[in-house]
């Protein structure tokens, strides 16, 4: 290869942009090596035990952006104890310290205090961007710190975060001559919200795109912060109730009329469905819609909505939709990319909401699908197969049956062959989710065909070790295993120690598997990191009795050994 | 399928629980699981149907599938509520939340071929709900809600309708004499009963 000075790979660096390209120039030689750590702004952390602040550093000096990983994700369902870890601040008392350019941060499943917000609105003057996925830990107190601080803000991005709301001021606390915001999303926050000073900061942010806002701002509000930002890309509204009669409402889509720009809707968190027609001229532009946290929104009433929505690519909604809307979602949306059925009541689960046959329907409807994921009643082998066969591009397959071990209805027998076609067609597929009656066949399945796979989530399947020993074995761009109440233990466990330095992490509970195979793997594997997670009565775990069963294990690579931050009833081995 | 053939088996065997095929039931152990097996079904999802005192024994049961009939006939007996086991369904908190604040409850409008279903958790006030009873019986009827006043009336045939519930007690009362949140509480249906016809409650 022809000599070119550093700065010119740099140039072309500078084109590639994703994380796991970024990665593989930087195994190209040596020298690409250096050049590219030394110009990467932008670093990726899927589990923030698995480095630390100083090495990340170390390596990448010219860091400006963060996206950080705490809690494995079936923390989302409330497996992993709340103080299990996943701080954040040390990450930005380190970078504070060593004086870090840092612009944007983007944090998942981690704690986040007030302290950790307020030390990061002081240390970065050129701090832009805050995104925060499903953490917890902070209060307003900590978001006031955020809008008062940073000069550049532009993004302040909260999604489904616990936050302690504290109804101060915080929303006040944005400077006079703060006009830089470009997305702000508070719609998780429970508390009030000061309404005037919300419309005054819409009014002096020329530049604002995206708008989520929270139950307690009511339509009188939308409908005059509408006619100050008609330019928002994406919108979610707050409670969106009114009398139809009203002069407000009649202002309302007036306003609305306006807004052609808007891409993305979601909200509609107290609703009155009679004054959703003031959206239709919106919907017919719209390439994204999450009515997901509408339960006020009857299936009825939600098909008129979607017949609008005719080049939607992204669908959320709850599955009070039924089939039969499901079936005029593949009528009208021909552009559907992603789908997410959600369930509406969980306490009844005998009444029919889907079923297979509203999946079968979007597939055959729907050639562009290649990401679902679908709650249900019921579903059957034949449905799984069609479904493949419409199909055969998904990414991301995510099924979950209610009655989680639940047979094909028809032909009483478990789901491994609809599985099964379901990896054998989708050459590309990279996540998968797993429900209803399963033995080990579908897992063979999976080890033979899903060789893109890279995260498989697993519950009540399984007959034996042989389940999770086939996809250990076949999967080898596995990077994340969960499982849950499944038939596997020691044997699946410890067959292929090395296979998990492959991987990100793997989770195990309510299994098999015993407190001697985890020592064991924590003695062959220095490099992993094994964790037992105790809840329970800490007098009735044994740490001496290796043939108990383990409750919960989450072992992960780690280059930085065990951590100095675990609680109690965290064991690392 | 089940082992009873021939064998006497303790009535603890006998129990009506849903087992996974093939799933191997250890010997004893305490409640509560301490020795981390994964959890007997039984506790998962409980569609037992049988008494609280022997739960304990139906997850170490020593049958096969699970399928057998109980003799105690728990028929007289409501279904226990199902439990709800961590981790599953796999549904974030705020999603939990959304749903859990549904108190969905029927609406008959007298006259009306059928019968409608409000969330009352939807509403704040009086007023909202008020407003969403009118829509969502205006394909039926053209009522009208007067402002300040709690009533409809039928512009068509003068036919003036109450808003009506029936309380915890059984009891048939006007919409708006108590508190909101007191009446979301107690509010098992409700009833837009022509006036004439609502003469006791006035």
């Amino acid at each position: 290869m022809s000599y070119f000075p550093d700065e010119v790979i740099e140039h072309v660096f500078d084109y590639v942009t994703t994380h796991k390209d970024r990665n593989a120039l930087s195994l190209v030689c040596r020298w690409w090596y250096r050049i590219e750590r030394l110009s990467r702004q932008r670093v990726f952390i899927g589990n923030c035990y698995a480095i630390s602040p100083e090495r990340t550093l170390a390596r990448f000096p010219a860091l400006r952006s963060l996206t950080l990983k705490g809690k494995p994700h079936f923390a989302d369902f409330n497996l992993v104890p709340q103080d299990w870890g996943g701080f954040v601040f040390p990450w930005i008392e380190n970078f504070a310290r060593s004086r870090v350019a840092l612009e944007e941060l983007r944090l998942k499943r981690m704690i986040v205090s007030d302290e950790s917000l307020e030390l990061l609105s002081r240390s970065f003057p050129n701090f832009k961007s805050l995104v925060l996925v499903s953490c917890e830990g902070f209060t307003t107190d900590g978001l006031a710190a955020i809008a008062a601080n940073c000069r550049q803000l532009r993004e302040l991005d909260l999604q489904e975060n616990e936050i302690d709301d504290h109804r101060g001021q915080w929303l006040s606390c944005f400077p006079d001559n703060c006009t830089s915001l470009v997305s702000l999303n508070f719609a998780c926050l429970k508390g009030e919200i000061n309404l005037a000073t919300l419309e005054r900061l819409v009014a002096r942010s020329p530049n604002l795109k995206v708008l989520r806002l929270n139950r307690a701002v009511p339509l009188d509000t939308l409908q005059k912060i509408l006619m100050k930002a008609p330019q928002l890309v994406d919108l979610g509204t707050g409670s969106y109730l009114t009398d139809p009669h009203s002069e407000t409402y009649s202002k309302l889509k007036i306003a609305l009329l306006k807004c052609q720009s808007i891409r993305s809707l979601s909200g509609f968190l107290d609703v009155l469905p009679r004054c959703l027609p003031a959206f239709y001229p919106v919907c017919s532009n719209l390439t994204s819609l999450n009515l997901s946290y509408a339960p006020g929104i009857h299936g009825s009433e939600l098909i008129k909505l979607i017949r609008h929505c005719v080049k939607l690519q992204r669908l959320w909604i709850l599955d009070c939709i039924g089939d039969n809307g499901l079936a005029v979602v593949a009528s009208f949306c021909k552009e559907l990319q992603e789908l997410r059925v959600f369930p509406s009541d969980l306490n009844d689960i005998g009444h029919a909401a889907v079923t297979e046959e509203g999946l079968v329907a979007i597939s055959a409807g729907c050639p562009k699908l290649h990401s679902l994921l679908y709650f249900c009643q019921q579903m059957t082998n034949a449905a799984l197969i069609t479904v493949a066969k419409n199909c055969p591009n998904f990414i991301r397959f995510r099924l979950c049956i209610l009655d989680p071990k639940k047979l094909d209805p028809v032909t009483a027998k478990p789901l491994d062959e609809g599985f099964g076609a379901i990896v054998q067609a989708c050459k590309s597929l990279r996540r998968l989710s797993l429900s209803g009656g399963l033995t080990d066949q579908v897992f063979l399945y999976i080890g033979m065909y899903a060789e893109q796979l890279e995260m498989l989530s697993v519950a009540f399947a399984g007959e034996s070790d042989k389940g999770m020993l086939y996809v250990l074995n076949g999967c080898k761009k596995l990077r994340k295993l969960e499982i849950m109440d499944s038939a596997f233990g020691d044997v699946a466990l410890l067959t292929d120690v090395g296979k998990y330095e492959t991987m990100r992490s793997l989770w195990m509970s309510s299994c098999e598997v015993t407190l001697g195979a985890c020592k064991m793997v924590a003695r062959k594997m220095p490099s992993l990191n094994v964790e037992i997670i105790n809840e329970h009565d800490q007098t009735e775990f044994c740490p001496d009795d290796d043939e108990q069963k383990v409750e919960k294990m989450y072992l992960y690579r780690t280059m930085v050994g065990p951590r100095n931050d675990a609680p109690e009833f965290v064991w690392t081995l | 399928m089940s082992k009873e053939n021939g064998k006497h088996l303790p009535e603890s065997e006998t129990k009506l629980t849903l087992g996974l095929p093939g799933e191997t039931r250890g010997p004893t152990t305490e409640v509560g699981g301490k020795s981390g097996t994964k959890r007997g079904f039984s506790e998962t999802i409980d569609l037992n149907v049988e008494s609280s005192s022997e739960k304990q024994h139906s997850k170490n049961s020593d049958h096969d599938d699970g399928f057998v009939i109980d003799h105690e006939a728990s028929a007289s007996r409501p279904p226990p509520p199902k439990a709800q086991v961590v981790g599953w369904p796999p549904v974030r908190a705020s999603r939990k939340n959304v749903m859990k604040s549904c108190k969905f409850i029927k609406v008959g409008l007298d006259g009306a071929p059928y019968l409608r279903k409000v969330d009352l958790e939807m509403y704040n006030s009086y007023h909202q709900l008020l407003t969403a009873l009118q829509d969502m019986f205006s394909s039926c009827l053209t009522i009208r809600n007067f402002l300040n006043e709690r009533k409809f009336m039928d512009p068509v045939n003068g036919i003036e309708y109450l808003p009506t519930y029936e309380d915890k007690d059984g009891d048939w009362m006007l919409v708006g004499d108590v508190p909101w949140k007191m009446f979301v509480e107690s509010c098992k249906r409700l009833r837009l009963m022509k006036s004439s016809e609502a003469i006791g409650l006035r």
